[in-house]
């Protein structure tokens, strides 16, 4: 049988390795927010000619518009990100552009919000976290009464989530700064589900661990929990498996639209599956015996 | 074969039969003979108003006039031949909102200006000195006063739009093929309108929209029921003339959230949402045969079961299928896949214990119950957050994925239980696949 317990220290500091920069990275960069958060006027226009970036930079400067962001999205797409503009000024950019460029332009997509509604997504948002996060704890006390060392084994529940959640939010601070990448309501959805289908992971591996404990596998906790891992090992890269395939079909084939969600879902749910094979069971292991691996006995019996 | 299973599969193939004829393109019951999709999928623009509640008349109270509002941009929409439109009151601690969607929209503008505006239209007179030469104000234009006149019980009223009968309509001069906007005063307009005509005769009577003037004709003759407003463009009369039969907004209204998306980008995020559902459900199909082959292919019969019991109740209901909705859907036919190796591990492993086919599948089940009951718990606890946050803003988004997640969960929680555990009984019923390498389990 393959020891996942004793290779605890590695697995850490894999985590650590992606952590601790991610960490970093929110430290001084934070997250860049999206329109949804931050308000202003988001837009994918069209440009029927072939035009280059710098054009359409220098336009907009010499429109006025020199705080605004302009990404390529595409083939003769361009993303442009500016303050709230109004009805008459989004047309009024539109109109100058086209000829400025010489084009016929179509936009493709406009999301503008105004910073009353931005502020109150962002108290929403946090208020939503907060309720998540507490249904989440209460759901773990009640699904782990029945465990040998509820608050222990809750406690690790919850750190192997903080550590999804982190990873999720780490890789988009760090794309923030290198890509550009900005979150949005979406995003938050898409960590919300996260939440949801890691808990899940972790609850059906301690779910192992406590059963094996029960039918008396080892007197060694390490290898009590190494079966436990080892034996929901099928299940949980099965079940990982078959969602991740859907959800990169639909991050590499899917629209631009979901982009955030689906690629949080994509990172949160392959950690899920690192974490709860990796990390989770191996946190009950170090609080009952410490941090030494003690290879030994972990392998003697298995 | 257990007791009750048979009625129970006959039940399932039934249930099976009307889903798959209801999702057939064409049919359907209620009515409803297509899925609806979001504006996000068929394009379109939402728009979320705030409503500047602090300028209502102290006499009216909040509800009558977000009311109001509300049922004269409802009026205003289908004036306007927007094909299925939302019009909806938001009220948040943020305010009072009104959230319009218009699905297909393409000339965005024009409905921005025909829903945003006031449309507070009256009848102004020059303002005269004692001379009786025209004021003017520092600009050199000529200054304006509403026009005011005695109504039919003796009191002071100003000529305006609410007098107006709601049957303004756009009208070509047969001279000049210019546009404009006949319309007909109701019996109380037509006391005010006669007096003013009268005392105004071969002066200027300004007509204004939400204090800009569209045009000063000369009044040539005493005027009762009707008239026209000229000097507008095709569009703008056609605008003006659904605004009139509307009804003018008790307050003024600003835009605050604006989301547009192009026809072409939503079929296109259709056909790429659904061509990445099928690829990877395919893959899901093929890899859960390979790994646990005989209650893979079960499983994956349950997963069809599943799909399309629903897709059905997103037609019958109807769910707004929106991209991440589509997502969420995607997400929960994985999480189904899931309850389905859960008990495909279990089943394994009871084989492996030495227990019969038929005991294995029981307790396999049996065992994999309270996981699956519990794994759900958390995503339940997601989705309803979700769909409070999608709903306090009107974010059709956010609340499409929690819909569907929590649609798709729920189901796939019935069809892990009940339709995975008949197949499996009636395939030991029938005697067929009694080798445990058929379920994945080496031979020993």
């Amino acid at each position: 049988m393959i020891d996942l317990v004793g290779k605890r220290n590695w697995f850490f500091l894999i985590s650590a390795i992606v952590i601790i920069p991610g960490i970093i990275s929110l430290a001084v960069f934070g997250l860049k927010p999206g329109v949804d958060f931050s308000s202003g006027t988001a837009m994918t226009l069209h440009f029927d000619k072939a035009v280059e970036l710098a054009q359409v930079r220098q336009q907009l400067t010499t429109l006025g518009f020199d705080q605004a962001v302009v990404q390529p999205a595409g083939e003769g797409d361009f993303f442009i990100r500016l303050p709230e503009l109004s009805t008459e000024q989004t047309t009024k950019l539109k109109d100058s552009l086209q000829t400025g460029l010489d084009t016929t332009i179509t936009i493709s997509s406009l999301y503008s919000v105004s910073p009353t509604v931005a502020a109150g997504t962002v108290r929403n948002t946090f208020i939503a976290v907060v309720v998540a996060a507490i249904g989440i704890l209460l759901y773990i006390s009640w699904a782990f009464r029945k465990m040998p060392n509820p608050i222990r084994w809750g406690t690790c529940a919850i750190i192997a989530l903080a550590h999804d959640l982190v990873v999720v939010v780490a890789v988009f601070s760090i794309l923030g700064w290198a890509a550009g990448l900005e979150v949005d309501a979406l995003f938050v959805t898409g960590v919300l589900a996260v939440v949801g289908v890691s808990v899940n992971n972790i609850v059906v591996v301690f779910d192992r661990i406590r059963e094996n404990n029960k039918r008396g596998v080892s007197r060694d906790f390490a290898v009590v929990a190494n079966y436990g891992i080892v034996e929901s090992l099928g299940r949980s890269l099965n079940t990982g498996l078959a969602t991740l395939f859907v959800i990169v079909a639909l991050y590499l084939l899917g629209g631009v639209t979901t982009h955030t969600l689906v690629l949080a879902l994509m990172i949160g749910i392959a950690t899920g599956i690192y974490s709860s094979l990796c990390i989770a069971g191996q946190l009950l292991v170090v609080w009952e015996k410490g941090l030494s691996p003690r290879k030994k006995e972990a392998t003697s019996t298995a | 074969m257990r007791r009750g299973n048979t009625p129970l599969l006959i039940f399932i193939l039934v249930l099976f039969g009307f889903c798959l004829w209801v999702i057939w393109p064409g049919n359907g019951i209620f009515g409803r003979n297509e899925f609806t999709l979001g504006l996000d999928l068929k394009g379109g623009s939402h728009l979320v108003y705030s409503i500047d509640l602090s300028k209502k008349d102290p006499a009216q109270s909040n509800a009558d006039v977000i009311d109001g509002v509300k049922q004269k941009i409802e009026r205003r929409v289908n004036a306007y031949g927007v094909t299925e439109p939302i019009v909806q009151s938001i009220n948040n601690e943020r305010g009072s909102f009104v959230l319009v969607q218009l699905p297909g929209v393409t000339d965005i503008d024009q409905a921005l200006k025909l829903i945003g505006q006031t449309a507070e239209l009256d009848f102004r007179e020059r303002v005269v000195d004692s001379s009786g030469n025209p004021v003017l104000d520092e600009n050199g234009n000529p200054e304006w006063v509403i026009a005011k006149a005695k109504g039919s019980d003796g009191q002071e009223r100003e000529l305006a739009g609410k007098y107006l009968k709601p049957n303004a309509q756009v009208v070509l001069t047969p001279q000049t093929n210019e546009p404009e906007v006949a319309f007909e005063w109701n019996s109380e307009g037509a006391v005010l309108f006669e007096q003013i005509t009268q005392r105004n005769l071969q002066k200027p009577l300004g007509i204004f929209l939400d204090n800009q003037l569209i045009s000063a004709p000369t009044v040539q003759s005493v005027i009762k029921e009707k008239g026209v407003i000229t000097g507008l463009n095709l569009e703008a009369a056609k605008t003006l003339a659904i605004q009139l039969n509307s009804g003018s907004l008790d307050v003024p209204l600003t835009l605050v959230e604006r989301r547009d998306i192009g026809a072409t980008l939503g079929e296109d995020s259709l056909k790429k949402s659904l061509q990445a559902g099928i690829i990877g459900s395919a893959m899901v199909i093929i890899f859960m045969i390979a790994y646990y082959r005989f209650s893979g292919l079960m499983a994956c019969l349950a997963l069809i079961v599943y799909v399309v019991l629903n897709l059905a109740i997103f037609k019958l209901i109807p769910v707004v299928l929106t991209l991440p909705g589509i997502a969420g859907f995607l997400v929960s036919v994985g999480m189904g896949v899931d309850g389905n190796v859960l008990v495909a591990e279990r089943l394994k492993e009871e084989l492996r214990r030495g227990r019969t086919l038929g005991a294995a599948i029981e307790e396999g089940f049996r065992q994999s119950w309270s996981a699956i009951l519990d794994a759900n718990v958390t995503v339940f606890i997601a989705c309803a957050v979700l769909y409070w946050l999608g709903n306090t803003f009107g974010n059709f988004l956010v609340l499409g994925f929690a819909t569907t997640l929590f649609i798709g969960t729920a189901l796939s929680m019935f069809t892990q239980v009940v339709v995975t555990r008949t197949f499996l009984r009636t395939i030991v019923g029938l005697g067929m696949a009694k080798s445990p390498g058929a379920y994945g389990v080496a031979k020993q």
